[in-house]
């Protein structure tokens, strides 16, 4: 009977009881829709940029992310490479070595980054090959290089012309090639635009006389979520005095610093949305109890107990919480479910930007659940907080003074 | 012989609420039988409601001693109190004062639910009781669709329902027409012959008067009367 004392008294007032369910499911709704936005963009930006360079976790001899020389590189041991393979959770390991060089062509010399790479495994890691523009791709075992298309422009390069590098090599051996240029290929970051060369792993290793080394492993994984995981066990497993695990977050501190100022912004949108949502449960609650108070007052006066009363009451606070939260559930679903097959396209400048980065031209929408989640416990924790209001008022209520009023 | 289940001495009521305090009761010395029907008159702002309010232990005295039914209520806290009001207290208020969102039937088993009696006993109770008011056939009805005579009987069927020692009725006719009021004073001095449950008015209707056989006179919170009828 106290379930059903407490259902007919929410309905006692219809208008307002539908207008708090539906402030809750509203808050519920625009909260779920917004992060289900904010987490699917992100989580598209950090793959695409995860898959642009990095990697999402890299293995480096201890002290290279710091002081990244050649004399920081490690051993290129079969043995690494299939432990590091083998580990659960991750999908490719793709091996590199990195330096500088001057690049010179026809009559001009620039500095560069040149990066040995293994072409096939660099092209399943950041898809090199998808940012070709002119020549053809690399080849295991070639003596030839990609050039990035401003250093080209600049060196004035095209595919079968030669380059030249010159550098210092491990343990400061002079590091001097002439190679042909395989092909041209774009990125998206003028920074990288503008200085990068791809050599086959092996040509890279000879140039810089480095003998079978290499300056790092870059790891995908199979479920982004575990990437902190798998850093930690990785790092467990391998020798700490020799090897240094990173992942994403400590290789590109300023992407985490991004999504943190973002993060903000929209919790502080948020917090308001929520708190004019307060508001209006808070004065729901107020009504509930003030207009009732003569009630309350005969329901203790013929003997039921404080916090019998406080249960109904709470019974009452718990349904409208559920009713709204569960509203605002069952019309964000197929809203975001909706949104997630058919997410919104972008046009113009922001399109093709997008489009040089690799990354569809769409906002996304995620279906992950903890979303929803998220915003039952917000709902939740919110009403139970306003919910003391109501409780606090009857362990005051004095029944005398009540049935006076 | 009956014997004394309500006795007070010196039970003093002072209200602070506002700048000049209000002496509501002024030393009251009263003891009352078993099984009474009672009447306690007096005009507006005398004490009356104030003496039933501490009589059925909603309200603590300034000062002075009340014990009922063998319960001393001054030393009672809250919790306590509110036991005491459902175990042996059934209480009729002007204004009905019933549960709006239930049926006349639920009103009724509401006070047994509290007392955790078990479901069966508790709808055969409410429906003998509402039958006994002369309301079998709205049982099913919630107050809004009553009269004020028809929902001040659901309302001493419900004062009824716990089976208390003592009713305890604050005007209970003051809202009711001339032939509601009879009515309802017939079936309580009927339950109280039957039922030997002790019925306490507070009221200025000359036709509860007329019905009580002990009627006590207060004036400015003291009382200055106190005739039982032969």
């Amino acid at each position: 009977m106290y379930l059903l004392l407490a259902w007919r008294n929410i309905w006692r007032n219809r208008r307002r009881t539908l207008i708090t369910l539906a402030s809750v499911a509203f808050a519920v709704f625009f909260s779920s829709l917004m992060q289900s936005m904010q987490t699917a963009a992100w989580g598209n930006l950090i793959d695409n940029a995860v898959r642009f360079y990095t990697g999402y976790i890299q293995i480096h001899h201890q002290g290279y992310w710091d002081d990244r020389t050649l004399d920081n590189s490690f051993v290129n041991q079969a043995s690494l490479q299939s432990k590091v393979a083998q580990h659960p959770g991750v999908v490719a390991v793709v091996p590199r070595l990195e330096s500088f060089a001057l690049a010179s062509g026809t009559d001009r010399t620039k500095g560069t980054l040149v990066i040995g790479i293994d072409p096939e495994k660099e092209d399943n890691l950041t898809n090199l090959r998808n940012k070709m523009r002119a020549g053809t791709y690399l080849q295991a075992g070639q003596k030839k290089v990609l050039v990035a298309e401003g250093l080209a422009d600049f060196l004035r390069l095209a595919p079968k012309d030669t380059l030249v590098l010159i550098g210092q090599g491990y343990h400061g051996a002079n590091a001097a090639g002439k190679y042909e240029v395989a092909g041209i290929v774009k990125f998206p970051s003028t920074q990288l635009n503008d200085q990068v060369v791809y050599l086959p792993l092996p040509e890279a290793q000879w140039l810089y006389d480095t003998g079978d080394r290499l300056t790092s492993l870059s790891l995908l994984v199979d479920d982004p979520g575990k990437v902190e995981d798998v850093t930690a066990t990785l790092q467990q497993e391998l020798n700490a005095t020799q090897f240094e695990v990173m992942n994403w977050q400590e290789l590109m501190p300023e992407l985490v610093q991004g999504f943190e100022i973002d993060r903000i912004g929209a919790q502080v949108i948020l917090i308001i949305l929520y708190a004019v949502i307060s508001f209006g449960i808070f004065g729901t609650f107020l009504m509930m109890t003030t207009e009732r108070r003569y009630e309350m007052g005969v329901m203790l006066a013929i003997g039921m107990s404080r916090l019998k009363l406080q249960s109904v009451m709470f019974l009452e606070i718990l349904m409208l919480a559920l009713g709204g939260t569960l509203l605002g559930i069952l019309v964000s679903l197929p809203v975001i479910l909706y949104m997630h097959n058919h997410p919104i396209p972008v046009s113009g400048n922001l399109a093709e930007l997008y489009q040089n980065y690799g990354m569809e031209p769409v906002l996304p929408f995620s279906r992950k659940s903890d979303i929803f989640l998220r915003q039952a416990y917000t709902v939740a924790i919110i009403t139970a907080v306003l919910g003391i209001y109501p409780l606090w008022f009857i362990q005051r209520l004095i029944p005398v003074t009540a049935l006076r009023s | 012989m009956p014997e004394v289940v309500i006795r007070t001495s010196g039970l003093t009521k002072v209200y602070k609420e506002t700048k000049v305090p209000v002496n509501a009761l002024g030393g009251v010395d009263l003891e009352i039988m078993e099984g009474e029907f009672t009447a306690v008159v007096g005009p507006s702002g005398s004490g009356k409601s104030t003496l039933l309010h501490i009589l059925g232990g909603l309200d603590y005295p300034t000062a002075g001693h009340v014990e009922v039914g063998g319960h001393h209520l001054n030393e009672l806290n809250d919790r306590q109190l509110i036991d005491f009001r459902l175990e042996h207290i059934g209480f009729v208020f002007q204004a009905y004062n019933l549960i709006p969102v239930l049926t006349a039937r639920e009103n009724v088993e509401f006070i047994m639910l509290l007392q955790k009696i078990p479901a069966r006993e508790r709808e055969a109770r409410a429906a003998q009781l509402l039958q006994e008011v002369g309301l079998g056939d709205r049982m099913d009805n919630r107050p809004t669709e009553l009269s004020g005579g028809q929902q001040q009987r659901v309302a001493v069927a419900r004062a009824l329902a716990s089976r208390p020692q003592f009713i305890l009725a604050d005007e209970p006719t003051a809202n009711l027409d001339s032939k509601s009021a009879g009515n309802l004073l017939q079936m309580m001095a009927e339950m109280n012959r039957r039922e030997k449950v002790t019925f306490i008015f507070s009221t200025h209707d000359q036709r509860v008067i007329e019905k009580a056989r002990r009627v006590i006179t207060l004036e400015d919170g003291k009382i200055v009367s106190d005739v039982t009828k032969a």
